[in-house]
């Protein structure tokens, strides 16, 4: 995506709300609809990337919030840049550090609960291991940017094709 | 390593005039988070809320600021843009108010007290965004974490008065009309170029298909299809110069034909002789005179009616120069694609962070299909379950009866393994030893297909064979099953290869003395290109679909079979190895496999969408993509060119077809032409010269081999460096934050003995 045109964006979503941008470019989409789409509706962690890029962090987007998201999440972003929104998404109580309860909440999800507590917090334990370089007990942005650098499959991972 | 720190604390009288005492870390940069840790302290003190989150305990937190404020981030993208154009340049002093230190105002904005606005700092960021060119502005601005429409702002305002500025420094005396002529090419080229960015995703083959498969299989499988398309660029790239060059002339200039041409039977298009033998298919076609020269005297009755003033074509030079620098090209291209890929997968001293890297990032976002998305849920549960099974396991100790049995096991695998391989090829030997014995006459073309037969129902069974020997060996990790099956299906490739090119170059020159050899090598390998076509076909029929018939029918299970992506890719990279070894003597094999290419895609994909499931392992996709494509540089390309080098140097081409028929090796027509040139004058006498110098003479050789050495010494030296400068930082880093918790409770005690006064 390049910092353009918004108007040649809009055919990105058409089976969005119908409306037309180009006069009214402060409507908000509210998460149901941006929670159903077909890129977004199996994603376990659809909920925490609509409230990361929304404007109140309430999952309802612009049009902008919109462009960012897919912005991000597309090919061309470099990989800082998507370490940074990775990171703001598995921040689930939005402190600026992932800790333990973060942690557990993101396994979670992965695992539609599946795995048992004690293995659940053993998981935990050892991301915290492997990844806390200053063994505060949580990821700070620099521990898990660090963490990311050693996983090359990240970029392709952290992408979604629109 | 850990210092102890032994400064006094000066704790103030009241909390809230902390910025007027002279603190240490005013004047030295100290880490960042220290400072923010500190500020945190200081100001929760002020608020009265004493105390620190452990760790864990998140609904207790007080709130802070959601993430990073924008003005942190508008400070830290300002201090990486004046890094950067320090390194281009000095700083601009003249922007820098009076009164500030120099050290403070250029180092690091959020350390000074003063704590600017948002705004002053959003302006400073784009003063410092004007001083880098506009590449890296866009670069730098497309790293940053803010939103599109700020991004816009921001790009516009840097633009404009960078555009200000360097219209009001340059040209005085040029009219005003060519400025605005400029910057009218400008937006009209700009207009354009977002046009096509519209169309491109139009342009860009399979968008689509590549997007439903990534939904529906996940990153994995896609890695093959995306090699795939790589294939086809390079063959793209390798047919273009042999298009123009060879080919296209030859065809404008045919030679005389050699009298009665056979009907076209379709056995042609397995056996490519017949109809096809003397076309430009083949290196026979070709004619060793100059093309379209200005008619002189003594010529044997030859195409002598053409206009005198054309451009005289030496059909045996462009043949050599052509294909030389064809491959030359894709050795540059490979070479390059394969540098970038590993640099994007491995990293210097990068430990095993495996648990971190499953929970982060292995969850696969292009996939869309709920039962895709199901099956991924369940594949990272069991390798979570696997990973924690596994360390439980090695914290128990490993019996030595059990180790020794598992080394006989892999051994006696491997045994037998190469035992496999070694038939295979001493039956591909013997067959082609029968071959040659028993010479087919005209009639029996069909004979010819016998040897390619074998060829590829070895190359077909044997990987077949190995993974079932697979199954008696247990492997820790499925990523090592992977490359060992890679291994091995590898090596017998590559063993039956050099077994066939022994046999063309060594036997078959020898015994097809006075007929066209290389018009027999080129056909043989377009047999072998077609036949593992077919069977690639027949494979994927009965591989894939008969077997989830078989297995959902009679077996009554519902599991389809996994897509098999080492033994497909080892397929895709034996084709284009086949490609590579017979441009030489087709000139227009690589449109040959083009077409194969995009066959085997769509056949692929359907076979896939309608019979496969994903692999149940989770499999690191761009680590393969950069064995498969080093796979394909090094046994491959390598090969292939070892071989063509023998073939030109060392072989004596046939004497009755071909542009090299009357030369003793097909290199002595670049001889020849330096000779010729040596006698034409001295205005090209340097070519001569540097052909007697540099690439006759052995000693530039072992030159540029001793610097090549020296230089890749020097790269192994300055990684092991990078190695242990990191495990030095990482030292530091867990230093700092033990440093940290010593300070933070250092003063929550003094707090605690303030409160109790």
């Amino acid at each position: 995506m390049t910092l353009g045109d918004p108007r040649s964006f809009c055919d990105l979503a058409p089976q969005l709300v119908p409306l037309d941008y180009t006069s009214c470019p402060d409507v908000k989409v509210p998460y149901e609809l941006i929670g159903s789409m077909p890129e977004l509706k199996d994603n376990p962690f659809r909920q925490r990337i609509a409230q990361v890029f929304s404007e109140d962090g309430d999952g309802h987007m612009t049009l902008d919030n919109f462009l960012d998201m897919f912005s991000v999440m597309s090919e061309m972003a470099p990989r800082d840049l998507k370490a940074y929104y990775a990171f703001k998404i598995y921040d689930f109580n939005n402190d600026g550090y992932i800790c333990a309860w973060d942690l557990e909440q993101t396994v979670t999800k992965l695992t539609r609960g599946e795995l048992s507590a004690e293995e659940v917090s053993l998981v935990c334990e050892k991301v915290l291991d492997e990844a806390d370089g200053d063994h505060d007990g949580r990821l700070s942005l620099e521990d898990f940017q660090n963490m990311i650098l050693r996983a090359p499959d990240f970029l392709s991972t952290f992408h979604i094709r629109i | 390593m850990a210092q102890p720190l032994n400064f006094v604390l000066s704790v103030p009288e009241t909390p809230e005039d902390h910025g007027q005492e002279p603190s240490p870390y005013d004047e030295s940069e100290v880490h960042d988070s220290f400072h923010q840790l500190i500020e945190e302290q200081s100001r929760w003190v002020g608020a009265g809320a004493l105390g620190w989150c452990e760790a864990g305990a998140a609904p207790d937190c007080p709130p802070r600021p959601a993430g990073r404020s924008r003005g942190a981030i508008l400070s830290q993208y300002y201090n990486r843009t004046v890094r950067l154009r320090r390194r281009v340049s000095r700083p601009e002093v003249r922007g820098v108010g009076r009164s500030a230190r120099p050290s403070l105002r250029l180092y690091d904005l959020e350390l000074d007290p003063a704590a600017l606005e948002e705004e002053e700092k959003r302006f400073l960021l784009v003063k410092e965004l004007q001083g880098l060119t506009v590449a890296q502005q866009d670069h730098m601005l497309r790293g940053m974490p803010l939103g599109l429409a700020e991004k816009r702002c921001l790009r516009s305002e840097s633009r404009t008065l960078t555009g200000k500025r360097r219209g009001r420094q340059g040209r005085h005396g040029l009219l005003p009309c060519c400025g605005q002529l400029r910057d009218a090419c400008v937006l009209a080229l700009h207009s354009l170029g977002l046009w096509l960015l519209s169309g491109l995703p139009a342009l860009m083959p399979w968008r689509y298909a590549l997007k439903r498969i990534g939904g529906q299989f996940g990153s994995s499988v896609l890695s093959y299809f995306l090699f795939l398309k790589t294939l086809l660029a390079f063959n793209v790239l390798l047919l273009l110069p042999l298009l123009a060059f060879i080919v296209g002339v030859q065809a404008a200039f045919p030679p005389a034909s050699p009298g009665s041409v056979p009907t076209f039977t379709g056995l042609e298009l397995l056996t490519g002789g017949g109809r096809f033998t003397h076309t430009v298919l083949y290196y026979g076609y070709y004619s060793n005179s100059t093309l379209n020269q200005p008619c002189a005297p003594p010529l044997e009755g030859d195409q002598c009616g053409r206009e005198a003033n054309g451009l005289p074509y030496s059909m045996p030079l462009a043949y050599l120069f052509t294909v030389g620098v064809a491959f030359f090209i894709t050795c540059i291209t490979l070479v390059y694609s394969m540098s970038r890929s590993f640099g994007e997968s491995f990293r210097v001293g990068s430990a095993s962070g495996v648990h971190a890297i499953t929970v982060f990032c292995s969850w696969d976002h292009k996939v869309t299909q709920r039962r895709a998305s199901r099956l991924q849920h369940d594949s990272i549960r069991t390798h979570l379950k696997e990973l924690l099974a596994d360390w439980q396991l090695r914290q128990g100790s490993r019996s030595a009866c059990g180790r020794l049995r598992q080394v006989a096991v892999l051994g006696f695998v491997w045994l037998l393994c190469v035992g496999t391989t070694l038939g295979c090829t001493v039956a591909v030997y013997a067959f082609s030893e029968l071959m040659i014995k028993s010479p087919t006459s005209a009639e029996q073309e069909g004979a010819l297909l016998a040897l390619p037969v074998v060829v590829c129902l070895l190359n077909l069974g044997a990987p077949y064979l190995y993974r079932g020997l697979a199954a008696l060996e247990r492997h820790d990790s499925p990523v090592l099953e992977v490359y060992v099956a890679i291994c091995r299906n590898l090596i017998l490739k590559m063993a039956i290869l050099g077994i066939l090119c022994y046999h063309w170059l060594g036997r078959r020159v020898g015994t097809l003395k006075d007929q066209c050899w290389e018009n027999f090598v080129g056909q043989e390998l377009y047999r072998l290109m077609v036949l593992d076509f077919i069977f690639v076909l027949l494979d994927t029929l009965f591989g894939e679909l008969l077997w989830r018939l078989i297995s959902e029918k009679k077996l009554k299970r519902r599991e389809k079979p996994e897509f098999d992506i080492a033994g497909n890719v080892l397929e895709l990279i034996y084709g284009q190895t086949l490609t590579w070894l017979g441009v030489l003597f087709a000139p227009l094999l690589p449109a040959v496999q083009i077409m194969k290419l995009l066959l085997v895609f769509y056949v692929k994909k359907t076979s896939l969408m309608a019979n496969c499931r994903a692999p149940r392992r989770p499999w690191l996709a761009s680590h393969m993509s950069t064995v498969f494509i080093s796979l394909l540089c090094f046994p491959s390309f390598l090969g292939a060119a070892v071989f063509l080098c023998y073939a030109v140097w060392q072989v004596k081409p046939s004497s009755v077809c071909g542009p090299f028929r009357t030369l003793d090796t097909m290199y002595e027509a670049g001889k020849v032409w330096v000779r010729r040139l040596e006698k034409a004058g001295p205005r090209v006498s340097w070519v001569p010269w540097v052909h007697r110098y540099l690439v006759e003479n052995t000693f530039p050789v072992y030159l540029v081999s001793a610097l090549l050495l020296a230089v890749i010494y020097l790269n192994i030296q300055v990684v092991k460096g990078q190695r242990r400068v990191i495990c030095l930082l990482k030292e530091q880093i867990s230093n700092e934050g033990e440093d940290k918790i010593f300070l933070i409770n250092k003063l929550h005690s003094i707090y605690e003995r303030k409160e109790r006064r």
